[in-house]
């Protein structure tokens, strides 16, 4: 399985993908594993597994929070390959999403090594743009492992280039200036940045940032090829544990399946 | 140059971003395998429109002349180079020589750079303007330049450090800065950056970052350093007039680096100078609780750039510690990291208590009460004049103001007690304590001998 046979298997029939994220170790590395477990069957079709980080810019309070729970209930960097080996078993697809100084300290090539031999697919790196990347770069191509950057609403279209272009299995275009957390309404912003993508890649371009209901996860899926959800499954998870996660993980995916397959806007 | 007195020097405030350094960062601003851009996408626009703004106003005399005149007229440079004799007798022999940043408006060094990052945000055409704080004086400085420029400030300070420099709270607040105390993490600096930065990628549009130190993603470490440049840029030429000569070594005390870069980037090619920061070494190197990078710390990325940092095994930030507030930083600057691998500069660790006991002795020797953040670098002035012995020059980047500290200060001394104010409203507790001073006692120890905290520390 790769992220390309993922989003290729939605493509046939005939939608987006639904892709939903959660730090491991929350609550604990068990519970977390469980949660995974419930989001994949229940309708995601691609986890995104967060490293809890104690100076996660890029994320609001909900995430945080989800983090700073993980960390003092004794998290280490290295239970991400057993959550990873765990979920994958049951048969989902995974990718993980850290920031970047923790695989600076294990050490990027290794981190590569042990992420793949885990069963992971790639990673999402919220703070590496390419232009820093050098060694990640080598170190993904040589495990075999999809780089997953970053674009915003506010990137150029030089950098919408070289960041596609630096990029595989697929392009991750944040919704809107802003951090992590559910938002009322899907940005104006959102569409008009996948649009600004599509002419310079043949990736599929996921969106996220703010998405919290099957409605809006519908509106996303009409012009973007992945639905990104992460804060509203961690306050799902918080409130209902793992039948809440899947209660969501649910209706969203039945959100991206009435939308269909994305139309250009 | 020649013929012009110390009160005047030859230096124009803005020859520090005017003229290059001849030690740039790589063109993605790299010192050696240090600095660049580890941030989120959404920031890179930010950054190189800052860069290009920066850049274009460098080769600008009509922003050159603006930020000269605010420097003369507003801040007071040049400051003054003071000899400090008395404090020097507990050096060795060693002459002292005191930049005085001190008596900057303001109170610190802190205003050279943000009044040139402020004249930028003009520039830029943004209007609001946000920042962090660790001791509360880049703080100050920025709602001071926002105030002055017609910009709205807001600043993120960590609850520990509002506690701790409430005075400065006050200060942010009645020139109409908006101050927003952080309660996540550490409650210090390094989570007050965290919070700047998640309204900067929220807010960039209308928004400029001014970010208070030498750290952070390209170009802030240059940028900074280039408008702290002037400090040394002033105190070399004051030193030759004074002297007659270079100094043998320079001193300053190092949180994110931005005081110790701006003084030691004039020496960087005299090898004859030794360079010497001085690092928060908190409750001492040996209980892990402090804030020494350089000395303890390891490659990493955090807030921005790569740099020393303090961190465990798995790269999460480990939480610093200082008495000072403004030290109290698990990070440091890019240019540092490079300076300490090319061996160019050395790091040390000072304690608080002997940061205090220096604070104590350079206040009754000399009349200055320095912020605890400088008394770090006078503490490691008098570490290296002994070591030097006499005959030897020692210029100190006197970087700060002690009013900020008052508190602080009288509580370390046990002239008040903890839960106290040393403003409490009728006074009775700094009275009562001055009150048990015999007359006639000796002056340089009847309060810089505070008892069990400092015990080991020598005068």
């Amino acid at each position: 399985m790769t992220v390309s046979s993922v989003f290729r298997r939605c493509a046939e029939d005939g939608r987006g993908a639904l892709v939903g994220y959660l730090p491991a170790g929350y609550p604990t590395v068990d519970a977390s594993v469980e949660l995974l477990a419930a989001m994949s069957r229940d309708g995601c079709d691609l986890l995104e597994v967060g490293i809890p980080y104690s100076d996660p810019v890029m994320d609001g309070p909900t995430i945080q929070a989800a983090a700073d729970t993980a960390l003092r209930a004794g998290f280490r960097v290295r239970d991400v390959f057993t959550v990873v080996e765990r979920v994958a078993a049951t048969g989902a697809a995974i990718v993980v999403m850290t920031y970047i100084n923790p695989v600076l300290r294990y050490g990027v090539d290794a981190f590569a090594r042990d992420l793949a031999a885990a069963g992971g697919l790639g990673v999402i790196t919220p703070d590496l743009i390419p232009d820093e990347a050098d060694e990640w770069l080598a170190a993904s191509s040589r495990h075999g492992l999809d780089r997953i950057f970053l674009v915003a609403p506010s990137s150029t279209e030089e950098r919408i280039v070289a960041t596609a272009r630096a990029s595989s299995g697929f392009l991750y275009a944040t919704s809107t200036m802003g951090v992590t957390g559910a938002r009322a309404g899907v940005d104006a912003a959102a569409a008009r940045i996948v649009a600004r993508c599509r002419p310079h890649t043949d990736l599929p371009i996921g969106v996220g940032l703010g998405v919290r209901s099957g409605d809006q996860a519908a509106e996303v899926a009409s012009f973007a090829d992945a639905v990104i959800v992460g804060s509203a499954f961690v306050s799902a998870a918080e409130r209902a544990g793992a039948p809440g996660a899947g209660a969501l993980a649910a209706e969203l995916a039945d959100g991206v399946r009435r939308a269909g397959l994305p139309q250009p806007v | 140059m020649a013929g012009r007195t110390s009160a005047g020097t030859g230096v124009s405030a803005a020859d520090g971003i005017a003229t290059p350094s001849g030690h740039e960062p790589d063109e993605r601003g790299h010192f050696g395998r240090y600095g660049g851009r580890y941030v989120p996408e959404a920031l890179v626009a930010a950054l190189d429109e800052l860069a290009i703004t920066y850049e274009k106003a460098r080769h600008d005399e009509e922003f050159l002349g603006e930020l000269n005149r605010l420097q003369r007229d507003y801040t007071g440079r040049p400051s003054p180079l003071t000899e400090a004799p008395r404090l020097a007798e507990h050096a060795g022999g060693a002459q002292i020589l005191l930049k005085r940043e001190d008596l900057n408006h303001t109170g610190s060094h802190k205003i050279n750079n943000v009044l040139g990052q402020a004249l930028l945000t003009k520039r830029m055409g943004k209007t609001r303007v946000i920042a962090e704080t660790g001791a509360g004086q880049h703080g100050v400085a920025t709602a001071t330049a926002c105030a002055l420029l017609g910009l709205e400030c807001v600043v993120y300070m960590g609850e520990v450090d509002t506690e701790r420099q409430a005075l400065n709270v006050a200060r942010m607040r009645l020139l109409g800065a908006t101050v927003v105390p952080v309660t996540l993490g550490s409650r210090t600096l390094k989570d007050a950056i965290n919070e700047a930065l998640r309204d900067w990628v929220t807010n960039v549009d209308t928004t400029h970052y001014l970010l208070g130190t030498v750290a952070g993603p390209h170009p802030f470490p240059t940028m900074v350093r280039d408008f702290h440049r002037v400090i040394g840029l002033e105190a070399r030429e004051q030193v030759q007039e004074r002297t007659g000569r270079l100094p043998d070594a320079v001193a300053a005390c190092v949180g994110g680096g931005s005081n110790a870069i701006g003084i030691f980037h004039a020496f960087l090619d005299d090898p004859q100078v030794r360079l010497v920061g001085f690092e928060p070494g908190g409750d001492g190197i040996g209980t892990g609780r402090h804030g020494a990078t350089l000395s303890e710390g390891s490659p990493g990325a955090l807030h921005g750039a790569l740099s020393y940092l303090l961190q465990d095994d798995d790269g999460q930030t480990a939480e610093s510690y200082s008495i000072s507030a403004g030290l109290d930083y698990p990070g440091v600057g890019p240019e540092h990291a490079l300076l300490k691998d090319l061996g160019r500069a050395q790091y040390r660790p000072v304690t608080d208590a002997e940061a205090m006991e220096a604070f104590a002795l350079l206040s009754r020797t000399e009349g200055i009460i320095p912020a605890i953040e400088s008394a770090h670098a006078i503490a490691g002035a008098l570490q290296l004049g002994r070591e030097l012995g006499p005959d030897t020059v020692i210029l100190v980047n006197l970087s700060g103001r002690g009013d900020k500290d008052v508190n602080t200060a009288a509580k370390w001394f046990g002239m008040i007690d903890e839960g106290e104010s040393a403003d409490d409203a009728d006074g009775t507790a700094v009275a009562r304590e001055s009150g048990t001073s015999e007359p006639g006692a000796t002056p340089d120890t009847s309060f810089a001998e505070p008892g069990a905290r400092t015990e080991g520390a020598q005068l």
